[in-house]
């Protein structure tokens, strides 16, 4: 009686929950025409999901070389690339702060600020306190320099568009898709499937050998370790600055993977322990 | 509380001061020693799932509201901020978010155990009105809570929601701003949605004691609706029940915090991790997916203002079901035609949810090319079962089903005829 209930119950809560994510992800969309998504398996997906360190670390270069032409990082600090999740973590400067990586990036950026001793507008250069400044000094002239357009922030990108990850990896890939003949395009807008409606206002970026690659330093273990360059093929630079954006997006992926295993294997043993229990109280009663 | 005699005894001198005071540990003893029917199954666990439900969105809530700023300016970067710098302020503001998933999840539970075993017939009216009041502030608080995160779907679901009330003939419109404190959606609009989202939580707590206290004078309703007759037909809810709960909620939480760690953002929209634009509408605006079978009652006719009459409606009609249900045996499980329409009842509350996420023109059921049942047509036909199970089914049911056999105890229906006397009394 107990276990026909006890799978009543379950039964129950698998279908009321089935139907609920089946509701909520019936209401996304999908691309245009008979364009074919390519589902990445991505390093961060399943329960014991990790960042690929290497490819972040590449994926910054790329959103630094080519997306931060137009888009910003705004919610993204400096000191956020060394923390223990982030890309260039290091074993030796658990304060990011510190960070050499993190020093050098921050000190690449011009950041606007206020001279304390004369109340000037000054110009100087980042350190990791620093959040990733504005590529525009507004939204008027952001769009005045993208033809009417505005460069969406990129910090939670992938988060903001459902299919996530898989949905920034083909955006980036999709330009090479040619155009169907009935579609009219007016000037400043490019074709791509995987753009709701198919038009996008964002020029084709990625080619050939775009950024010169270079060898990365990660941790791995605890071990410092190089990882050879990669030919920087379009599907490789799309592939890094997704896994990069995957982790700007949700920074503190890997630590909630981790409490989840722990927090689950709890309850499953917390579970059992109290249906013997209940078997025990219950033993000498009919009900 | 009850009728049900103190078994408490003082056993010190303080606690017998105490008690003569404010016989509070009494009230709690007698709480932990409520006879409860022995035949209770796991539907009934939802009531203590819920409990905690509400002290989980407290909790986390509180904390957030330390972090959180309410301000247009504001909002959606302190959201940032919580989930980025705030130290497992990720896991608070999933929790939240989360939670409040899963505590309709709970309450739909809730609800329909109570329709399907007849828990809100007599003596449980008011018990059952103080539950429908519950879940009207819930939907409050739901509702006020998503415009916060500041958020494309925060704002416009707010813009749409509150359009209604400007439907309303004559005053529509001077209501409309005097909630919204100005023509739109705007700043004065959040901080009263935020200073209102954190006062009614409070107003559920009050409205679940007294839902506690209505409950322990009629007592608990059961699977078979027959009220406990002898000492046997019940078991001390300390510790038979306490257990079973407690074994049911960790089972409950096993399933939130799968959501919680693995899928956080499935039952959310991702428009929400846009910040609001009173400038660019989204392409669809859909509620919460709580929310999803009123939203599509509220479409199912033209008419704004009928819409929004019959999504009201909807809820109404939950308050004065124990009058509209007029069949003197409570539990479906001896009504052979009423269960099969409760069956079909459920049936129709998820496809109206389907047809709230759907876009109305569309097809949901093709039938040949280019052809088939929009959205917009099944949403009616299931808006139409929903309001003629409540007006048209109970009501006619209630004067002409006969109902199968019932066993005559509680205690006959666990042990049958045979065996009586046997296994009666509990462990220890």
């Amino acid at each position: 009686m107990a276990f026909k209930t006890l799978k009543t119950l379950m039964l129950g809560g698998v279908i009321a929950t089935a139907s609920v994510a089946g509701i909520a992800y019936a209401a996304g969309g999908g691309p245009v025409g008979d364009y074919k998504m390519k589902y990445v398996d991505w390093s961060f997906n399943g329960a014991f999901g990790q960042y690929d360190r290497a490819a972040m670390q590449r994926g910054y270069q790329v959103y630094r070389e080519v997306c931060a032409a137009c888009h910003g990082l705004k919610y993204v600090a400096f000191r956020h690339l060394g923390d223990e999740d982030g890309p260039y973590y290091l074993d030796d400067f658990p304060n990011p702060n510190d960070n050499p990586y993190v020093k050098n990036f921050a000190a690449d950026w011009t950041i606007e600020d206020i001279d304390s001793e004369t109340g000037d507008t000054i110009d100087r250069s980042g350190i990791p306190a620093d959040y990733f400044p504005p590529i525009f000094p507004n939204d008027a002239a952001a769009r005045a320099s993208n033809g009417g357009a505005l460069p969406p922030d990129l910090s939670s990108m992938v988060k903001a568009r459902t299919g996530g990850a898989d949905y920034v990896y083909n955006l980036l890939i999709a330009y090479d898709v040619p155009k169907p003949d009935e579609v009219e395009l007016t000037p400043g807008l490019y074709w791509n499937p995987v753009m709701e409606g198919g038009k996008i206002a964002m020029p084709p970026q990625l080619s050939e050998g775009l950024v010169d690659y270079e060898p990365t330093e990660i941790i791995d273990h605890g071990e410092s370790k190089m990882v050879d360059a990669p030919e920087a093929t379009v599907e490789q630079m799309a592939y890094d600055v997704t896994q990069f954006l995957a982790w700007t997006a949700d920074p503190k992926l890997e630590q909630r993977k981790s409490i989840g295993i722990m927090t689950l294997v709890y309850l499953l043993i917390l579970s059992a322990l109290l249906f013997a229990s209940y078997k025990r109280v219950w033993r000498n009663v009919e009900h | 509380m009850s009728g049900h005699p103190s078994t408490y005894e003082p056993k010190y001198a303080a606690s017998k001061w105490l008690d003569q005071r404010l016989p509070i540990v009494r009230m709690g003893a007698d709480f932990m020693t409520f006879p409860s029917p022995r035949n209770l199954n796991y539907w009934y666990t939802f009531g203590g799932i819920l409990a905690l439900c509400l002290v989980v969105q407290i909790i986390s809530g509180v904390i957030l509201a330390m972090h959180y700023v309410a301000d247009v300016d504001g909002a959606f970067a302190s959201v940032q901020r919580i989930r980025r710098d705030v130290p497992f302020g990720w896991l608070l503001q999933s929790m939240h978010a989360v939670g409040a998933s899963m505590f309709f999840l709970a309450v739909y539970m809730h609800m329909f155990r109570g329709l399907y075993y007849g828990s809100y017939k007599a003596p449980r009216e008011v018990l059952w009105i103080i539950g429908c009041l519950i879940y009207l502030v819930m939907m409050a608080t739901a509702f006020l809570g998503y415009t916060l995160p500041w958020g494309q779907m925060s704002f416009w679901g707010a813009t749409v929601i509150t359009g209604f009330f400007g439907a309303v003939p004559v005053v529509g419109e001077a209501l409309q701003q005097w909630l919204l404190g100005g023509y739109a959606v705007d700043n004065a609009t959040l901080t009263r949605f935020f200073a209102l989202h954190y006062l009614l939580p409070f107003v559920i707590a009050a409205l679940v004691g007294l839902h506690v206290w209505a409950l322990h004078h009629v007592g608990q309703n059961n699977p078979i609706g027959i009220t406990e007759k002898t000492k046997s037909d019940t078991l001390s809810f300390h510790p038979f029940y306490t257990v079973k709960d407690a074994f049911a909620i960790a089972v409950f939480l096993f399933i939130f915090a799968f959501f919680l760690f693995y899928l956080p953002d499935a039952l959310g929209h991702a428009d929400n991790y846009i910040e609001a634009d009173a400038m660019k509408t989204p392409a669809h605006i859909v509620p919460e997916w709580y929310f999803l079978p009123f939203y599509a009652i509220l479409r199912a006719v033209p008419s704004k203002l009928f819409g929004i009459l019959l999504m009201l409606g909807a809820i109404v009609v939950l308050f004065v079901l124990p009058w509209l249900d007029t069949h003197k045996v409570r539990s479906m499980r001896f009504r052979p035609v009423a269960r099969w329409f409760f069956l079909i009842f459920i049936v129709m509350c998820f496809i109206l949810g389907w047809c709230g996420a759907g876009v109305p023109d569309d097809i949901a059921i093709p039938l040949g090319k280019d052809a088939g049942i929009t959205f917009y047509r099944l949403g009616q036909a299931a808006t139409l079962y929903y309001f003629a199970y409540f007006l048209v089914i109970l009501p006619v049911l209630g004067l002409i089903e006969k109902p199968v056999k019932r066993p005559d105890s509680i205690t006959k229906a666990v042990l049958g005829d045979q065996k009586r006397g046997a296994g009666l009394l509990p462990a220890e």
